[in-house]
């Protein structure tokens, strides 16, 4: 058994050997009959010692808007890469619904397959225009030579136009993405992630460094995306998450400290200890 | 609609390539039409020259294709050029037949000389051209697919990837100056006689080299324009400048490197071909590393990303390099640093970031 752990250990590590393994079916519709879309079981991640996330077990059911607070270092972003494929837990189970198993998998299979990301600092393509941008991002043949011959067809550039219009970007749709504001880069971010059609928006501090008018015009945004989408915000912001959460899970050193309604959340001794502190 | 997309806006690369084309046709009548008294003559010296130039034009484009684009800096391209170099040099040496000092049919000279009884394997099938000429893009192609695989799937990049670039270099250099590897060792390949039937030597032949280089670079430099105009080419420069985002997207960022870098390797095996009948000779000292850095500085002067600046850099920096080293040997490489730093200082964007436009909304 130790043999086979040890074997396993040495193929996991950037995954040169990852081909050998049968890949899961991402083909198939992704079975979330039974309420949540998202589970991750006991999952731990240990950076040098340094426990980035202790047995965290949450679930996020479709069609939710969940936000997730925590103070610094709460593993808030730790968890985002786990699930992104970016980082392998230590421990633990990660599903998309029931059937699809995401450790298994890299980044670009999880992002095609319906988990679309948006980072904490705005990183959208710099040298790139708005539309190329969207056009870049949406779900499509991926692989290398059908991108090689790819043509733009016309239900895909209306579709690009309707999301230019959706992130109030259409008119700089030709200018450099590298020029645009800070805001305006949220924004075409989380336009790049709807043009991937997700299931699951990752959304990581959507609203930092935005104006109070743009804040208020992400809430909508966000709001009006739950339902269609399950969405799921982290976010500093407490006027921000009071603004747009149903459900709260507060993160602190790397599990689950307390999850519940707003109003739930502010009224719990630990989490006023911990977090909110003086803001609540 | 396709001549579109290639040439909207490609001021600079339409120019290199009308320069290119003029060159192809004006050259070997300057050479082969005027009489050597007209001042307009160009000797076979210079024919082979320029023809030089040519086939380090298309190395720097290789070289630009993967950094400019896609942001892999390979400081080991000449591993490349040289092993299309040898494919050729191959050909040529079996072409020698039995001419060579020791009267051989079968074996070259170096082989005789280290008393050889019969053609090793690797050298088998070089005496058909067109074998020859599938091992010029193949041998290279297939390293950088092995060498790539390897190193992009283990998300090698940036300085680490360009250091073990250098030392595949390195290692090809040493492994080939060992006589033991029936390549020639120190002396290389040399002494060529004909190629096709005609002689290296002579003047017809040497124009003939010349058209060859120009129509592939022509070619080449289409053919990348081709791939950078391309959604491929976009998720390139995606990649490079966040490839993190550009894996978040649903891309899968290794193969688009490791197809590009072995295209580009493709390039480099043939520019090394072209390379090898025009100076005669190929030896190990093309694997050198420092001949790979100065390939990429050839790119850097001039221009990063504008695939025709790569042309233009190679031409400038060589053509300094003749004239200094013809005129005052001794400051040529004291020349070549202060290129490299004042281009460095005041071009950041090399010689055609002078003229580039820059798009719509872009900063500084």
């Amino acid at each position: 058994m130790s043999m086979v752990r040890n074997t396993r250990e040495a193929m996991r590590r950037d995954r040169v050997f990852r081909f050998l393994e049968p890949s899961p079916d991402f083909a198939r519709p992704v079975d979330t009959s039974h309420g949540p879309i998202l589970y991750v079981e006991d999952v731990s991640v240990r950076f040098d010692g340094f426990l980035a996330l202790n047995q965290l077990t949450l679930s996020v059911d479709e069609g939710e808007l969940r936000c997730i607070i925590g103070p610094n270092g709460a593993g808030k972003t730790t968890m985002m890469d786990v699930i992104t494929g970016k980082t392998q837990p230590d421990e633990g189970k990660v599903f998309f619904g029931q059937n699809v198993d995401l450790l298994r998998l890299d980044e670009y299979e999880i992002a095609r397959g319906g988990i679309g990301r948006k980072f904490q600092k705005p990183t959208v393509f710099e040298a790139l225009t708005v539309f190329e941008n969207l056009e870049l991002s949406m779900a499509s043949d991926k692989r290398v030579w059908s991108t090689l011959f790819f043509r733009l067809r016309p239900e895909q550039r209306d579709r690009i136009d309707e999301v230019l219009d959706l992130i109030g970007l259409l008119e700089h749709h030709e200018h450099v993405a590298g020029s645009l504001s800070h805001g305006q880069k949220q924004w075409l971010e989380i336009g790049m992630l709807l043009m991937q059609n997700p299931r699951v928006l990752l959304v990581d501090e959507p609203v930092a460094g935005m104006t109070g008018e743009e804040t208020e015009r992400t809430a909508e945004l966000l709001v009006s995306l739950a339902g269609s989408h399950t969405v799921i915000v982290v976010e500093h912001d407490m006027a921000f998450v009071r603004s747009i959460a149903r459900r709260v899970t507060v993160l602190h050193q790397g599990s689950v400290l307390a999850e519940g309604s707003m109003s739930q959340i502010q009224n719990d001794p630990r989490v006023i200890e911990v977090y909110l502190g003086d803001e609540a | 609609m396709l001549t579109r997309r290639l040439f909207l806006s490609d001021w600079g690369g339409i120019t290199v390539l009308v320069l290119l084309l003029a060159m192809t046709v004006a050259v070997p009548y300057a050479n082969l039409a005027l009489p050597p008294e007209s001042p307009w003559h160009l000797s076979t010296y210079w024919v082979a020259l320029i023809g030089k130039f040519l086939t380090f034009a298309l190395l720097a484009l290789a070289i630009d294709l993967i950094w400019g684009y896609a942001g892999i800096l390979s400081l080991g391209h000449g591993a490349f050029f040289g092993l299309g170099g040898y494919a050729m040099g191959m050909y040529l040496t079996r072409q020698i037949g039995d001419r060579g000092v020791y009267g051989n049919p079968e074996l070259p000279d170096f082989m005789v000389f280290l008393s050889y009884d019969s053609l090793p394997w690797f050298w088998w099938g070089f005496d058909m051209f067109w074998f020859a000429m599938a091992m010029v893009v193949l041998v290279p192609g297939l390293l950088a697919l092995v060498f790539g695989w390897l190193a992009f799937r283990s998300r090698v990049g940036g300085v680490y990837f360009a250091i073990i670039t250098q030392a595949l270099v390195f290692a090809l250099m040493l492994a080939f100056f060992r006589n033991e590897m029936g390549f020639g060792g120190n002396n290389g390949l040399t002494d060529f006689k004909d190629i096709l039937g005609f002689s290296v030597q002579a003047r017809e032949t040497r124009v003939g080299l010349f058209v060859a280089s120009a129509v592939v670079l022509i070619l080449a430099y289409v053919a990348s324009r081709y791939i950078v105009t391309s959604r491929y080419g976009r998720v390139l420069i995606a990649l490079r400048d966040a490839e993190s985002r550009t894996r978040f997207a649903g891309y899968r960022v290794e193969h688009y490197k490791l197809w590009l870098f072995v295209f580009s390797a493709m390039l480099a095996g043939i520019a090394g071909a072209l390379y090898v009948p025009q100076v005669g000779i190929i030896n190990p000292g093309e694997f050198a590393p420092l001949r790979s850095i100065e390939a990429v500085l050839w790119v850097a002067v001039g221009g990063r990303g504008s695939l025709f600046g790569a042309i233009i850099g190679a031409f400038t920096v060589n053509g300094a390099k003749t004239w200094f080293t013809t005129a005052y040997p001794e400051a040529w490489l004291f020349a070549l640093g202060a290129l490299f730093v004042l281009v460095t200082l005041f071009l950041p964007r090399g010689l055609v970031g002078i003229f580039r436009r820059k798009r719509k909304g872009e900063g500084a």
